[in-house]
């Protein structure tokens, strides 16, 4: 099969808007005869669903929670970015594609991202008009920040509860729909499988988590916004129940995997403090625009932080890059960070962490101004250290926090299976391999609201789609299927570990071998480990209870075997790549100052995976990357 | 500083919703104070498989505070003793050695018991389904500077719609009443210009969605308030009864 990621011809510019005047029309009459299947209720599936629904068609919503007011982009803390150049400060669509495109390292198509950024902008305004309170100046125009990695104030924001905000205006649109009866909603969902009929989407399979029954759904499209994968680490700042399983179970099916090893890092977390630790918790890295991130000269000193003077201070970031200091972008933040601990200039009892300092910003713009800005993040801080940021500096270190990877998708969002689309973290469409801060929500609601709608329609209106019901044989094929899966975990009962221990331990062979800084002998010993924890997983583990009511054990365990496959295509694609570049680092290709070193010449693609059947190796596809508009150039 | 402690748990534990339930004691030792309210269970619910029993079944997700899943009445309070903190975030450095814990789901009429701590609290979605939000489709939006809100507006706005739906309010409350958390959403929209329009519709519908599901009313008991994780005033449901009685007194939308 050949990828084609069919970008519109024509200027950069104006694709997307000739695009939208070409694209084929669903009649308002026949969007009424159509269903179709969201997953997930995060920025992505909310946005998605009300919108189609406002266009008439019929939507059916599924969902973890026991809300879709839950979904896990609620936590993101920072904001959204979006190039209106309210600060007269030279921003522009262009600045913020550009931006983009550079603060990937040049792994992610052009097209795609130019649409993100010219779309930006309509998402501030609808969700203003939804009624996100975000800040505002005395005036009562909105406000801005600037945020890591870029030297313009582009960013819009809630205090730190951005993703709240946000979602909480999608999730509100979606409820109006819910009500009039065109949303027709799923809570405590879990979807077990993808159905396939001559080739296309055409439903699921979920398991209902408070009754544990195995329920069919057809539609005439699928729409997968499930998210990113990050706890396949175990730690990391995603929430518990975020898992890979629905993109997973959808790759198997035939929906290529696009960049797998891209995960993000994040700079700014507050370090792991004992085995028990269930989560990390991210800080904002807004923080980093008024604090500055510093160890101790020596080693050897364990002073107080208070106590070691100015000059015996080592401000690395703002040292080592003096034109962004501390607003080096995600991946060279973490990655500084992590050498400094492993020189030994780490602090805290771990040594695994390294200070975030306001207490400058405090003197310079006074309490008042730092606790307006920060206040929440500071109380949050407290709450699990039990430490004040207002007297002590912060200790943070790297976490996992986002995936770029994901279903690899064309430019109407749609993967490999026709019919299938997939929205948000849970694409690996515009964040190439490393994603700038407060874009993520962006992308969920750009795709959500102003994408998904154009290109659902240009496939529904150029496809004939037989009807299908839930009786047709594909559906019962894989709900048996789902139901032997299930039946084959439930009998684990003699083992003696839980599946939370083999969590965390896969999670700790992928930060060790597959994490921050990766290294071909390591990841290929990965491999075997990976391999012989699963082997283990099938004679030791216990999965207590059974499937007739809320099992969470067993809920656990399902998405750990998809984790166990998965991990090793992970490790197969940063294996594979021959170069360092975003948030994938291999050691052997760095330059002086350790930075990632691309290859441009032979490694300027996205990695394309088709699942070849269980235990073979995938088959790789390239995309190659064509940069026209954009000079391909090393960050400073 | 960093210790253990050792404590007694008294935890509900109920089947399903038919299910009477029952308390069901269980000793932990050498408990890290590091740790949060959560691991804790977490660390019980291991021991549990190990021993071949079914561990504690309890709602969360994020486990930072903000999604909302969480939640139990912990020695009597919904979110325990500690102020302005969900469950999650509730950390054991904030009990005593030997102390005895007694963990109970949130109850209310409207909240059906699931099993063990998880109850249904899908009553809130239904509240916000009655008119929790602005009719606005998608690309109709203007210009975002074309509406501005003074900030003291938008402030209180944004105070009132950091609302998690945890339902310790309700869980809290005497009467089960959900006024605080109605009263943070129509508290939310009525504070912006772009709320005004259907600030009258929304106000009736919402009480009275609250009156059918079951929910009591406010008698100013202040319960709601005290246990809130995110400090949301009860100024919300004064602003709430200002914006019923004008609906219900000067519009033509009738109870």
């Amino acid at each position: 099969m050949k990828l084609d990621s069919k970008i519109p011809s024509g200027p950069l510019e104006t694709k997307w808007e000739r695009y939208r005047s070409e694209v084929k029309l669903v009649s308002p009459a026949n969007k009424r005869k159509f269903k179709v299947i969201v997953v997930g209720t995060g920025l992505a599936g909310a946005s998605a669903s009300a919108t189609l629904a406002q266009l008439g068609y019929q939507v059916k919503t599924f969902c973890i929670q026991d809300s879709p007011r839950r979904a896990h982009s609620i936590a993101a803390q920072g904001g959204i970015n979006a190039a209106k150049n309210y600060q007269c400060d030279g921003d522009s669509v262009w600045r913020l594609f550009h931006d983009t495109i550079k603060g990937g390292d040049f792994r992610a198509r052009e097209a795609n991202v130019y649409r993100l950024a010219e779309l930006s902008v309509n998402i501030i305004d609808q969700c203003v008009a939804q009624g996100v309170p975000f800040a505002r100046e005395y005036g009562g125009l909105l406000a801005n920040r600037s945020f890591g990695g870029v030297l313009v104030s582009r960013t819009f924001y809630a205090k730190g509860q951005t993703g709240q905000q946000l979602l909480l205006g999608a999730y509100s649109q979606m409820m109006r729909w819910v009500a009039q009866g065109q949303i027709q909603l799923f809570p405590k969902r879990e979807m077990l499988d993808l159905v396939i009929v001559d080739g296309k989407a055409r439903g699921i399979i979920t398991r209902n988590l408070v009754t544990g029954e195995i329920e069919s759904h057809s539609a005439h499209a699928v729409i997968l916004a499930t998210g990113g994968y990050g706890n396949l680490y175990c730690l990391s700042t995603n929430g518990r129940n975020s898992n890979v399983s629905a993109i997973w179970k959808a790759h198997k099916k035939g929906a290529f995997f696009g960049n797998p090893c891209f995960v993000q890092i994040h700079p700014t977390c507050i370090p792991v403090s004992g085995e028990y630790q269930s989560k990390l918790t991210l800080m904002s890295e807004s923080l980093r625009n008024d604090g500055r991130v510093w160890v101790p000269k020596d080693p050897k000193d364990k002073r107080s932080p208070s106590e070691i003077p100015e000059s015996e201070r080592d401000y690395f970031l703002e040292r080592i890059y003096p034109t962004y200091g501390n607003l080096v972008p995600r991946d060279v933040a973490s990655r500084a960070i992590k050498r400094m601990c492993d020189e030994g200039k780490g602090v805290g009892p771990t040594g695994y962490a390294v200070y975030l300092d306001l207490r400058d910003a405090v003197k310079r713009d006074g309490r008042d101004v730092i606790e307006k800005k920060y206040g929440n993040l500071f109380e949050m801080y407290e709450k699990i250290t039990g430490q004040s940021p207002y007297e002590m500096p912060m200790m943070i270190y790297p976490a996992v926090h986002y995936t770029m990877g994901g279903l690899w998708v064309d430019y109407n969002l749609m993967t490999t299976i026709p019919g299938l689309f997939a929205l948000g973290e849970a694409n690996f469409s515009d964040h190439g391999a490393n994603r700038l801060g407060a874009s993520a929500l962006m992308q969920g609601l750009a795709d959500g609201y102003f994408v998904i709608p154009y290109t659902l329609a240009g496939y529904l209106a150029g496809e004939s789609l037989s009807d299908v019901t839930e009786e047709h044989p594909a559906f019962k094929e894989a709900r048996l299927q789902a139901e032997e899966h299930i039946k084959k975990i439930l009998s684990l009962k003699k083992g003696h570990k839980t599946v939370d221990q083999f969590h965390r331990e896969l999670g700790r062979i992928m930060w060790d071998y597959c994490g921050m800084e990766r290294e071909d002998e390591r990841m290929k010993k990965a491999k075997e480990l990976v391999h012989e924890l699963r082997e283990e997983f099938w004679e030791n583990a216990i999965v207590p209870g059974d499937s007739n009511s809320i099992n969470q054990s067993l809920e656990k365990a399902i998405r750990l075997v998809d984790y166990f496959e998965f991990a090793q295509l992970v490790i197969e694609d940063a294996l594979h790549r021959r170069e360092s570049c975003g948030c994938h680092f291999n050691i052997r290709y760095q330059t002086e100052e350790h930075e990632a070193k691309r290859d441009d010449i032979n490694c300027a693609y996205v990695a394309a995976w088709e699942y070849s059947g269980p235990e073979k190796s995938e088959t790789l596809h390239k995309e190659p990357l064509k940069f026209e508009y954009v000079k391909l150039a090393e960050r400073s | 500083m960093s210790r253990t402690i050792s404590v007694t748990l008294k935890i509900w534990r109920q089947k399903g919703p038919e299910d009477k339930g029952h308390f069901e004691t269980y000793e932990l030792d050498n408990i890290s104070t590091d740790i949060s309210f959560l691991e804790m269970l977490d660390l019980l619910n291991e021991r549990l498989t190990k021993e071949g029993k079914e561990p504690v079944a309890f709602e969360h997700d994020c486990r930072e505070g903000i999604c909302g899943m969480c939640g139990a009445v912990v020695n009597g309070i919904p979110h325990g003793h500690v102020k302005e903190t969900t469950l999650c975030q509730l950390h054991m450095r904030h009990f005593k050695d030997g102390e005895t814990i007694v963990i109970e789901p949130f109850r209310a009429g409207p909240f059906k018991v699931i099993k063990d701590l998880i109850v249904d609290r899908s009553a809130f979605d239904e509240l916000i389904k009655a008119g929790g939000y602005i009719s606005v489709n998608t690309g109709q939006a203007p210009e975002a500077n074309s509406i501005p809100v003074p900030p003291e507006n938008a402030d209180q706005a944004f105070d009132a719609a950091v609302c998690i739906g945890c339902g310790a309010c309700v869980a809290a409350c005497p009467n089960a009443s959900a006024m605080l958390f109605i009263g943070a959403k129509v508290s939310h929209l009525a504070l912006l210009p772009q709320g005004r329009p259907e600030a009258t519709k929304r106000a009736i519908s919402m009480i009275r969605t609250m009156d059918e599901i079951g929910f009591g009313n406010c008698s100013n008991h202040k319960e709601c308030e005290a246990v809130c994780p995110k400090n949301i005033s009860i100024i919300n449901i004064a602003r709430l009864n200002r914006e019923f009685l004008k609906a219900a007194f000067f519009s033509n939308q009738r109870y």
